[in-house]
């Protein structure tokens, strides 16, 4: 018994919303064989589980939908425009420039395509990752294991919880744990708690403990306590049989690096333009494998996006090298997209993405290649770590492609 | 009826709750050895004593066999060219290393001979290699070389600058901790020996023919008492009237590197010991990560098994120079484990055949590599303390699954797959575990008793989102199971 070899046109690896647009949109747009793979059961990605309300209100407006809804959505939206949807397939590794190797319980394939769009997405860091100390108990999780742990599996999680982080996604990660029955004792965050919290949230919620880093996780059979230090100095230890590490994006990005495609260094996604190319020849990337992590429906666009660059390659081979790279100094944290296609082809919406380390008050942005400014903008809003902010793309029309990386900076 | 293998494979014993079976007539002992510690040394020796028409018992306080020391080590088996020449230590893991590296091929343990570089950063670690390259001589080691600056640039690409030569030692290798004391076990129930988990022995009464053991789990009888106690060897003993040492828990924090990593490196990279102390390691793991560490730090805590933010921070600084590429990867997990130390440098296995016990004490970072010789080292003490051991049998042979890397696993074995598409089916997609190595390990003739201990039998949740993906799918399937 050997592997089965298939050739199709557009191969999509990740079966969640920004794979899913990709597939719709390819499908419908005539690029031939579209095939998106899945390595869940069921397609749809972390949608799946978010069980609160909000999604697809970018698509949609208005307050949206909850995540499980959603992700059918793109399910069906894909499978109605003629893409291939597979799940229960794993893609293993590479076997040729764009040919992958696959385990499903069907068998094992090797499968060829004209293009691949990397949609795997991306995971929270966990306790390790983090290089938090302490005992390794049961009572750890990420948000992701916690929601499918209560939304798709009913367990039993514990009774008393400490959430790390303070972010939107950490909200909900406590909003998990009370369906769950459990009582969240406090919010610990190292850096000052979100201004305006009391506004948006309701008076029944745990205290946030900013400035707060946690120290030690404590118990043996099962979780005793978070250990924190508050940045004055003062040490506690937080009673709880369950923690939540929430946020950290890192890009589930191992299948990239096997193709050998280069990271930007900021995002540990695949360098990629506007028009989502990588490095490596007809391989382009979408979603929150690419940033970590931005929303379902910036997602789900962005693998829209990708359709019109997949088609171009597909009529012409073309494929840009040397492209200028795109950086940014401290504090910011990273940009995307990262690399300067030759063509002029803007970014979603015609802005790039980014995301600080520190909270800035309207700062001033300064895009510079080789000493030259191309671009300066003022932000009107105060950008925080953690959440989106956007550059407008209008300059980059003025970049030499031949010219050293594009920095920005904060003035 | 004769009692075969054959017979007695059908019924394995082994208990996890409940009163121990009472002994028949009250009082007579049940046994006529107990191993107490189902570490990688005790699994062994119970192995080793499956062999002989005895009744034997292997105790462990934890839920799973190899639970504490055995499960959080560096993984390496060793050839022994470092340890003292004409130790007990010595001889045992020369002749421990090479039984083990037959039975891992046999069982299907993985084991990969990747070698070792001793490198040198300093001219006193430079001038510190002949004697080590002597030291291996004397311990019967012959293929140790000297590697010049640029010959271990040539083997050892990512190194950081400053490294100024290295010895090798061709024959040092990586090994799956966690499966070699699984096949120990495994053999040891298939052929008769009685398992006991979460039954800590609190008291031992000896008299002149029985020794009577108090436990969590009620009382058990046995003529001959084989202390196997690990980090808690000496509290066994001072319950036997011996008071030979003190076991002084050594902690050693380790940190496990995503598999991207792997390509960094190629060989076990060794520090020099120098009066200056022993530095850390950097190791590949047969799983496919590398490891960094460990760190020595004598505590008072045999429970203390936690990793602390200096340490953690001290191992990145070491690691950085080693290896500055692997700092840039992400980390897979921390982790500690506490070596039995006590004070001397060499292993205290002490036969009483007076008293009809035998310790087995201050098993330090070798223990799993002399395992099976410490196996063979102490059934010879038992026979010669008046136990008619009589003539051994062949054990019942054993295959493992294959956790290891560089051999097939089942989700790359389309034969498999076409005859169950369970093997197919990805449970744990960082460590590529199906559904049906799951369903087996939860079936297998020594379960594990929680996710932990199914962890350690497939890698499920071993790898890099530690859970994020998989691990409340993992945990459905084992509560499944269990229910």
């Amino acid at each position: 018994m050997t592997r089965r070899e298939r050739t199709v046109d557009v191969l999509i690896v990740g079966g969640g919303p920004a794979g899913l647009g990709a597939g719709a949109e390819l499908a419908a747009s005539g690029a031939g064989r579209v095939e998106i793979l899945e390595r869940e059961q069921t397609a749809g990605g972390i949608p799946r589980h978010c069980h609160h309300g909000g999604f697809g209100g970018r698509t949609i407006g208005g307050a949206g939908t909850t995540g499980p809804a959603y992700a059918r959505g793109c399910v069906a939206a894909a499978l109605r425009a003629g893409a291939t949807l597979r799940t229960g397939v794993t893609v293993t590794g590479w076997a040729g420039p764009l040919t992958v190797d696959t385990t499903a319980p069907t068998g094992l394939e090797r499968i060829t395509a004209r293009a691949v769009v990397l949609a795997t997405g991306a995971r929270e860091r966990s306790r390790s990752a983090r290089l938090v100390p302490g005992s390794r108990p049961p009572g750890v999780y990420t948000t992701g294991e916690l929601q499918q742990a209560v939304h798709l599996y009913r367990q039993r999680i514990g009774s008393r919880a400490v959430v790390i982080g303070d972010e939107p996604i950490s909200h909900a990660a406590a909003d998990t744990l009370r369906v769950a029955g459990l009582e969240v004792v406090a919010m610990v965050t190292d850096r000052a708690p979100a201004r305006l919290a009391v506004l948006t949230r309701g008076g029944d919620r745990a205290p946030v403990l900013g400035r707060t880093t946690v120290t030690a996780l404590t118990g043996r059979e099962r979780l005793t306590g978070v250990s924190v230090r508050h940045h004055d100095g003062r040490t506690a230890t937080l009673r709880c049989d369950t923690v939540v590490f929430t946020g950290d994006w890192i890009p589930e990005h191992e299948l990239a690096r096997r193709a050998g495609v280069a990271l930007d260094p900021g995002t540990r996604g695949p360098a990629h333009d506007a028009a989502h190319r990588t490095s490596g020849a007809g391989v382009f990337a979408v979603g929150n494998l690419l940033h970590g992590v931005e929303s379902a429906g910036f997602a789900l666009a962005e693998g829209r996006a990708v359709a019109a660059p997949v088609l171009r390659h597909l009529a012409t081979g073309e494929w840009p090298t040397g492209r200028p790279s795109v950086a940014v100094d401290p504090p910011l944290r990273w940009i995307a997209p990262n690399l300067v296609g030759p063509d002029g082809e803007l970014p979603l919406d015609g802005r790039f993405t980014l995301r600080t380390t520190r909270r800035l008050a309207s700062p001033l942005l300064v895009v510079r290649q080789d000493g030259r400014e191309l671009h300066r903008q003022r932000l009107l809003l105060p950008v925080v770590p953690d959440r989106p902010f956007r550059l407008r793309a209008g300059w980059l029309d003025r970049v030499d492609p031949y010219g050293g990386p594009v920095r920005i900076s904060v003035c | 009826m004769p009692e075969t293998y054959e017979s007695r494979a059908m019924n394995p014993t082994i208990t996890t709750s409940g009163a121990l079976t009472a002994d028949e007539p009250p009082g007579a002992p049940a046994y006529d050895v107990t191993v107490v510690g189902a570490g990688v040394v005790g699994t062994a020796i119970a192995r080793e004593l499956a062999r002989y028409r005895l009744r034997t018992a292997l105790l462990d306080a934890s839920d799973d066999i190899g639970n504490g020391t055995s499960k959080a080590n560096t993984a390496i088996l060793h050839t022994g060219f470092d340890a003292v020449p004409g130790s007990l230590e010595a001889r045992l893991v020369r002749e421990g290393q090479r039984e083990l590296r037959a039975y891992a091929a046999e069982t299907g343990i993985p084991v990969e001979r990747v070698g070792a570089l001793l490198v040198a950063w300093d001219e006193e670690q430079l001038a510190a290699l002949p004697a080590l390259s002597a030291k291996a001589e004397r311990n019967e080691y012959h293929a140790a070389r000297l590697l010049d600056a640029d010959e271990l640039r040539a083997r050892e690409p990512r190194l950081g600058p400053g490294a100024l030569g290295a010895l090798e030692i061709p024959d040092e290798s990586i090994i799956c901790p966690w499966t070699t004391p699984l096949a120990y076990a495994t053999q040891a129930v298939r052929a008769g020996v009685h398992l006991h988990l979460n039954c800590r022995v609190r008291h031992i009464d000896s008299g002149d023919d029985v020794h009577t053991l108090t436990t969590t789990r009620g009382t058990l009888h046995t003529r001959h008492l084989i202390n196997a106690a690990g980090l808690y060897a000496d509290e066994i003993d001072r319950e036997l009237g011996h008071d030979d040492f003190t076991v002084t828990p050594r902690r050693g924090q380790l940190i496990v590197f995503d598999k991207l990593a792997r390509d960094l490196v190629n060989h076990i990279l060794l520090p020099v010991p120098t009066a200056a102390g022993k530095g850390v390691l950097v190791a590949p793991t047969v799983f496919g990560n590398v490891l960094l560490g460990p760190t020595a730090e004598d505590l008072d805590d045999k429970t203390a098994t936690g990793s602390t933010a200096d340490a953690i921070a001290l191992l990145r600084e070491k690691g950085r120079r080693i290896l500055p590429e692997l700092l840039d990867e992400e980390v897979t997990a921390v982790y500690a484990g506490l070596r039995a130390a006590t004070g001397q440098e060499d292993y205290r296995i002490r036969s009483r055949p007076d008293r009809r016990t035998i310790t087995v004490g201050g098993i330090r970072s070798t223990g799993l590599t002399a395992s099976m010789a410490i196996a063979t080292h102490v059934t010879e003490l038992l026979g010669e303390s008046g136990l008619a051991l009589g003539t051994p049998s062949e054990l019942p042979p054993v295959t493992l699954p294959n956790l290891g890397e560089a051999f097939p696993r089942p989700y790359q074995d389309a034969g498999l797959i076409a005859a169950d598409p369970a093997y197919g089916t990805l449970v744990c997609h960082c460590e590529r575990v199906s559904a049906g190595e799951i369903r087996d390990a939860l079936a297998g003739p020594v379960p594990p008793h929680s996710p932990d201990g199914l962890r350690r039998r497939t890698r499920a949740g071993n790898g890099r989102c530690q859970g994020f993906y998989c691990g409340a799918a993992v945990r459905a399937l084992f509560e499944e199971a269990r229910s």
